[in-house]
């Protein structure tokens, strides 16, 4: 077969900057440390949440020296809880699950992003730095009011800070 | 006939009148849906900007769902199955087998286009009690009317049984010559099929297997995230059924536009055997920031995606390379100076071209997509559309529209309407879809979703590194209504033409390739082993997420109730919009 001498140049620079691309997400994945949404989670019966302690009733936990667990239900158009309160400078765990349609987890200006699936958890760990509000919204679409399914996520200095917080208010 | 023009050669009108019927009508079929889809892409590109607001925010998912059924599903594949009878029949110079049957594959493909429609319009009627606002990814548990997924299948049964077709044609063909390599535009043809027999495995299980008993009442529960996986097991490799009709246009029409030949037809064969092969193993690319499907098999996917890259790299070198022979031909001289001396007054040309340009951003917005730790930044962000309207949205359309001012008087006899026409139409396409993708790339950057009626939320604002939402709502809103008046010249203009004359001689043959089939080895033609590879390799890619799915959360799924999206629109949609209408009338008067 005849193939021109640059063309055999160009598949040679392909392949190259291929490879290139495929090692910077393999640089991010593991020198960075970015894990994907997995399967870890697990599965749940989407009808029953109720009957879950974790998401009968959707909270903030402390589960460790400056790591924190938040159990969020994201229903058709609203995030449970709202507010999401956690301090600041510590590690949050997302566990969020969906009794209804597939939504979406977006924490904005950041690169917390998940889709939830009804009858999965989707688990995502992040780090949060210093005090700070984020807007949290829906990106998959979700029915007639999907536009309207908004949350927060109120990052607040450590020394204010207080489990259930956001129920006493 | 009144004159004797151009050529002189017969065009394919005059050698198959049957099939050039066929492929008119597809092709209407195509530009129908195109004209239809684009005014709903300009209410919404004017709503989420909030520029103008005729319909209610819930309406807005109804007009997605139209806009985006009627873009990917309705235009492009009606146009294929028009290209690629003609391409077939062209190539191999031979009618179809039974034109009889070649009419019923299209009736079924109207016939379900007409039930998915009249589903997913029915959500605009509240008394009709039909509705399917449920986007084009109709991911459950959202429940359409049955209709909708019944209209589906029996679209998709129509391009199964087309394919089938071209098959039977070759298989003629070759039993009266059976020495002969294939031809080019038939073996792009062959490929692109078996490729979508292979895709068509998951959404035929998805549609057929769950959703469609599962919308009768024939079981109330499912498992999303398999109907989901099933979903991309097809979405993915469908983007390469729009782009492989482009493809074809780009390696056995541009040349001959452009006054040139193909580079090679050897490297043409091996582009399509690889698109073949690697389109469908990539589908969870889609699932990156799904629950529930382990990392290990994101990254094959990832990995398999990056590798999908080549043979749109070797594209880009044959298209250039043909290209520059043309010019060369033409009389074009110097390292760059030989681009002047291309026929950029043609619009079938530029049309083309300015595709593939804007296929090459495309194609490196699609490698952020990709990019599985990256994607977390913009995925289902507003970058999405951004980047997929330049793929499909130009690559694809613009090529398609373009490649019409080529292929329609070959069809027709009739020369086009008005060639300045076409001209315009392109570059203003080219200059909207500029404004619109690089708007909602920008956007997606700062975390604007997708998808979504009013991305104006009341608990906080988009933060902006540069430039002001303001002024990209804007960019977006002009760049949309750009587009749907490109849209509208070419329908129109393709419609004028029918007034113009019947001419005879108005046939362009295309050239042969400067390196032909016969420096290739004959491997390449063995469609038995590629079918055989690609059908192997999807297994691999695909055998152990559902299994694991399925294990997990059952067949019927870990308890998931149906949705169904029949829903009320919230208020009648007539007396609000026209109430908007006046409304918007009267602030532009003032």
């Amino acid at each position: 077969m005849n193939i021109h001498n640059y063309e055999k140049l160009w598949l040679v620079l392909s392949m190259v900057l291929i490879i290139g691309f495929i090692s910077t997400v393999v640089y991010g994945a593991t020198a960075v440390g970015i894990e994907m949404v997995n399967d870890e989670g697990g599965t749940i019966d989407s009808t029953a949440l109720e009957e879950d302690e974790r998401f009968s009733e959707p909270r903030v936990e402390k589960v460790g020296e400056n790591e924190y667990a938040a159990y969020v239900v994201a229903r058709q158009f609203i995030f449970e809880p709202d507010p999401i309160e956690v301090p600041a400078n510590s590690t949050v765990t997302f566990y969020v699950t969906s009794p209804d349609v597939i939504h979406g987890f977006e924490v904005v200006g950041t690169n917390a992003n998940g889709m939830v699936v009804p009858g999965e958890i989707t688990e995502l760990t992040v780090e949060v730095n210093e005090p700070k509000e984020y807007g949290i919204l829906c990106n998959e679409y979700c029915g007639g009011g999907h536009h309207t399914m908004e949350g927060k996520l109120i990052v607040v200095p450590e020394d204010e800070f207080e489990l259930g917080g956001q129920s006493d208010e | 006939m009144s004159e004797q023009l151009e050529s002189g050669a017969p065009t394919f009108l005059d050698k198959f009148p049957d099939e050039a019927a066929v492929v008119r009508a597809a092709l209407w079929s195509s530009f129908i849906a195109l004209a239809l889809g684009a005014v709903f892409g300009l209410i919404q590109a004017l709503h989420r900007t909030n520029v103008l607001r005729l319909i209610d925010s819930t309406d807005y998912y109804t007009v997605l769902t139209a806009h985006g059924v009627l873009m990917v599903i309705s235009f492009t594949i009606f146009f294929l199955v028009g290209l690629f009878t003609w391409a077939t029949v062209r190539s191999l110079d031979r009618e179809v087998v039974d034109i009889r049957y070649t009419w019923t594959w299209y009736g079924l493909m109207v016939a379900g286009t007409l039930m998915a429609v009249v589903a997913i319009l029915g959500g605009f009627v509240p008394s009709l009690n039909i509705s399917a606002d449920v986007l084009y990814t109709f991911y459950a548990p959202m429940q359409a009317h049955p209709l909708f997924y019944g209209g589906l299948a029996i679209f998709l049964i129509g391009t199964w049984l087309a394919g089938a077709d071209w098959f039977r044609t070759w298989w003629a063909w070759k039993a009266d010559n059976p020495d002969e390599r294939i031809p080019l535009q038939t073996f792009m043809v062959l490929t692109t099929m078996m490729m979508w027999y292979v895709a068509s495995i998951g959404i035929t299980i998805a549609v057929v297997g769950f959703l469609l008993p599962w919308s009768l009442g024939i079981f109330d529960q499912i498992n999303p995230l398999l109907t989901r996986t099933l979903f991309w097991f097809w979405g993915h490799p469908v983007v390469y059924f729009w782009l492989m009709p482009a493809y074809l246009l780009w390696y056995t029409v541009l040349p001959t536009v452009a006054g040139g030949r193909l580079f090679s037809d050897p490297l043409g064969r091996v582009v399509f055997v690889l698109f073949l092969l690697l389109s469908t193993p990539v589908g969870i690319h889609h699932q990156y920031v799904d629950p529930g499907i382990a990392e290990g098999f994101k990254t094959i996917a990832m990995t398999n995606t990056m590798f999908l890259l080549l043979p749109s790299f070797l594209t880009a070198f044959t298209v250039v390379a043909s290209v520059e022979h043309g010019a060369r031909q033409r009389g074009g001289t110097g390292l760059f100076g030989w681009l002047r001396a291309l026929p950029w007054r043609d619009p079938a040309f530029t049309g083309m071209m300015l595709a593939g340009l804007m296929f090459a951003a495309g194609g490196f917005s699609g490698m952020i997509n990709a990019g599985m730790n990256i994607n977390y930044l913009i995925h289902n962000t507003l970058w999405v559309p951004g980047h997929f309207h330049l793929t499909v949205g130009t690559a694809v359309a613009l090529t398609l529209m373009a490649a019409t001012y080529w292929l329609w008087p070959q069809l027709t006899n009739r020369r086009l309407y008005s060639r300045p026409i076409g001209l315009a139409q392109v570059v203003i396409w080219f200059v909207g879809m500029g404004l619109m993708s690089n708007a909602m790339h920008v956007m997606g950057l700062f975390g604007v979703p997708r998808r979504t009626a009013e991305p104006q939320y009341e608990g906080f604002e988009f933060v902006t590194s540069f430039g002001s939402i303001t002024e990209l709502r804007l960019q977006l809103a002009i760049g949309g209504t750009l587009l749907f008046i490109s849209t509208m010249l070419f329908v129109i203009n393709i419609a004028l033409t029918s007034g113009s004359p019947k001419l005879s001689g108005l046939g362009e043959p295309l050239s042969e390739p400067l390196s032909t089939a016969d420096d290739s080895p004959e491997i390449l033609d063995n469609l038995k082993l590629w079918f055989g590879i690609a059908f192997v390799l999807v297994i691999l890619a695909y055998a152990l997420p559902l299994a694991s799915i399925i294990s997990r959360g059952g067949i019927l799924g870990p308890g998931v109730d149906p949705v169904p999206m029949i829903v009320e629109p919230v208020v009648a949609t007539i007396e609000p919009t026209l109430g908007r209408l006046a409304a918007a009338a009267g602030s532009v008067v003032a």
